[in-house]
């Protein structure tokens, strides 16, 4: 029990749903606009730390936004496409990507109150749960 | 949130279904961000083009318009994504173009004004300082906090939207002053002339502190930039760190001296830009082998005095046969350009203006990208060499003069 209450952290905000769903981890930011292809939930930009995976139903774990007013449309044109992330887990995000999760009604977070890295790797069960403002790893890969 | 008895009115639906659900997203994000009250805005700038919102965003609208929702404060669209005159031209989705032409039909009867220009800032509304406003479009929120000291925050389309119908936005981030005050130095040191030289300012700066929240203070500049220099170094920043502010010590309104600009709070890091750091950024874009026949002015439309000078440096001169030269702007600038004459002049040397769009959101733009066979696309806009190759363009960023002679001649003489 112990170690299963370590391999949790806390965010500084969060809403939307509570969420459990396979973790994406990102060591780069991230923006629907610029990075992704918005027909088939694939990171497509070129270069980009997850390049070639897809979001579609991931908890996309990512340390900050990138750019772009636009993504609050994309989030909900993501969602009614079918290929939406079940959750953001973001270390530092902007106004955007919040005002696009609302909107969508996707769960989002930010504030890292300490590094996922250490302990969350992509492809790992977590839980979002925005109630008590926790991710938590529920299996490992 | 504390709500008003007027906004308590509202989410009980008795100023109509559309200001009610509109009010109740807001508060949504105001909790999200810890929002204490509403506070009221003047003026509202939103982007509503197909190719960003999709099927369901324009389902959105149309629901809305539907429930009669009406703008309550003068409200703008961002460029879009359709220049009708060049749909089929550019090869273009008819029918993307026709949802497009529904799309502002459904807009125009909830009242917005359909402008389709991403330099609101520059040809329709300028507002003072302390004004608040709900401006979507990144470039138009740094430039509204940074520039005129009004108060924004990125507003994206159906939140910008919620503020039109409500008259109102939660008040979080840059419509604090705790928010507004500088968080780390930039010393200019060099000597930034050209907008490209601007953009890569943006691009150092913003690549190295992606956070909403970081305000950078540039001090020490040379050259007092101009409306087109700070536009195209608040594009950049917005675009490559998320910024929506800055200030620059002795230019912009909340910073008369660095000390005002930082405003009692210690810069976390102060760093240098000099003419080598702007150089290696020039340097570190390669055309890897591939011919440079695409050149593009977009990323934010062109004013009329950069249509003033693109027209200069094309005078007598011709687009190289194979490449391709595209410029966009807004239909006001395009109507003055044309009275002015500097239309002819670029179109008699090959270059299409096309207006009310921005060329990264070109509708289809990735197939007409493959159907061309362009790789490289060159430019002025360090905005657009960022955002654009998501759509796998191989960007190059050069001075305004460089991209007219690649333009012309196909060579890069950097």
């Amino acid at each position: 029990m112990k170690k299963q209450r370590s391999a949790e952290f806390k965010v500084k905000r969060a809403f939307g749903p509570v969420v459990e769903g396979e973790a994406l981890v990102s060591t780069e930011g991230f923006s629907p606009r610029y990075d992704l292809d918005r027909w088939s939930g694939l990171i497509s930009r070129p270069g980009h730390a997850l390049e070639g995976h897809n979001i579609k139903d991931k908890i996309l774990i990512t340390p900050s936004a990138k750019g772009g007013i636009a993504a609050g449309w994309a989030f909900y044109d993501i969602k009614h496409k079918g290929i939406a992330p079940k959750a953001f887990v973001f270390g530092v995000t902007n106004p955007v990507m919040v005002q696009g999760a609302v909107f969508a009604g996707i769960t989002i977070t930010e504030g890292w109150l300490r590094s996922p890295y250490e302990f969350i790797k992509t492809g790992d069960i977590v839980r979002v749960d925005t109630r008590r403002k926790t991710v938590s790893v529920v299996r490992k890969a | 949130m504390k709500l008003t008895a007027e906004e308590r009115r509202m989410l009980k639906g008795e100023f109509g279904p559309a200001a009610k659900e509109a009010l109740a997203l807001q508060i949504e994000i105001g909790k999200f961000f810890g929002a204490k009250r509403f506070v009221p805005v003047s003026n509202v700038h939103m982007m509503g083009d197909i190719e960003v919102m999709g099927d369901a965003g324009h389902a959105f609208l149309e629901r809305m318009a539907g429930l009669n929702a009406r703008c309550i404060r003068n409200t703008t669209t961002n460029a879009r994504c359709v220049d009708f005159d060049y749909v089929d031209k550019l090869g273009q989705t008819r029918s993307e173009a026709e949802k497009e032409r529904q799309l502002i039909g459904c807009l125009r009867r909830m009242d917005v004004v359909t402008a389709d220009t991403c330099i609101n800032y520059q040809t329709l509304y300028q507002p003072h300082k302390g004004e608040h406003v709900a401006w979507g479009d990144t470039g138009t929120v740094i430039y509204a906090n940074s520039v005129f000291g009004a108060r924004s925050n990125f507003e994206s389309g159906p939140v910008a939207l919620a503020a039109a119908l409500t008259g109102r936005v939660p008040e979080y981030g840059f419509h604090l002053d705790q928010h507004r005050k500088g968080s780390f130095q930039v010393n200019l040191k060099a000597d930034l002339r050209d907008v490209a030289d601007w953009g890569a300012v943006g691009k150092i700066v913003g690549s190295a502190h992606q956070d909403y929240f970081a305000v950078p203070v540039f001090n020490g500049v040379k050259q007092r930039p101009g409306a087109d220099q700070l536009k195209h170094l608040g594009a950049a920043l917005a675009s490559y760190g998320s910024m929506g502010m800055f200030h620059m010590v002795g230019v912009t309104p909340e910073a008369p001296t660095l000390k005002a600009a930082f405003a009692g709070n210690k810069p976390k890091e102060i760093v240098s830009i000099a003419n080598r750091d702007i150089a290696r950024v020039y340097a570190d874009y390669s055309a890897h082998d591939n011919p440079l026949n695409l050149v593009v002015f977009s990323g934010p439309q062109q004013s009329l005095f950069e249509m003033k000078t693109l027209a200069a440096l094309l005078e007598g001169r011709t687009v190289k046969a194979g490449s391709q030269l595209f410029i966009t702007t807004s239909n006001g600038v395009k109507s003055a350009a044309r009275k002015l004459g500097y239309l002819d002049t670029i179109e008699a040397a090959g270059g299409v203006v096309l207006e009310g769009v921005c060329f990264y959101i070109l509708q289809n733009i990735a197939e007409i990208r493959a159907r061309n066979g362009w790789s490289n696309l060159v430019t002025n806009s360090a905005k657009l060499a960022n955002i654009i190759s998501a759509h796998k363009f191989n960007t190059i960023l050069r001075r305004t003069q460089a991209c007219i002679e690649i333009a012309c001649t196909g060579e890069d003489q950097i």
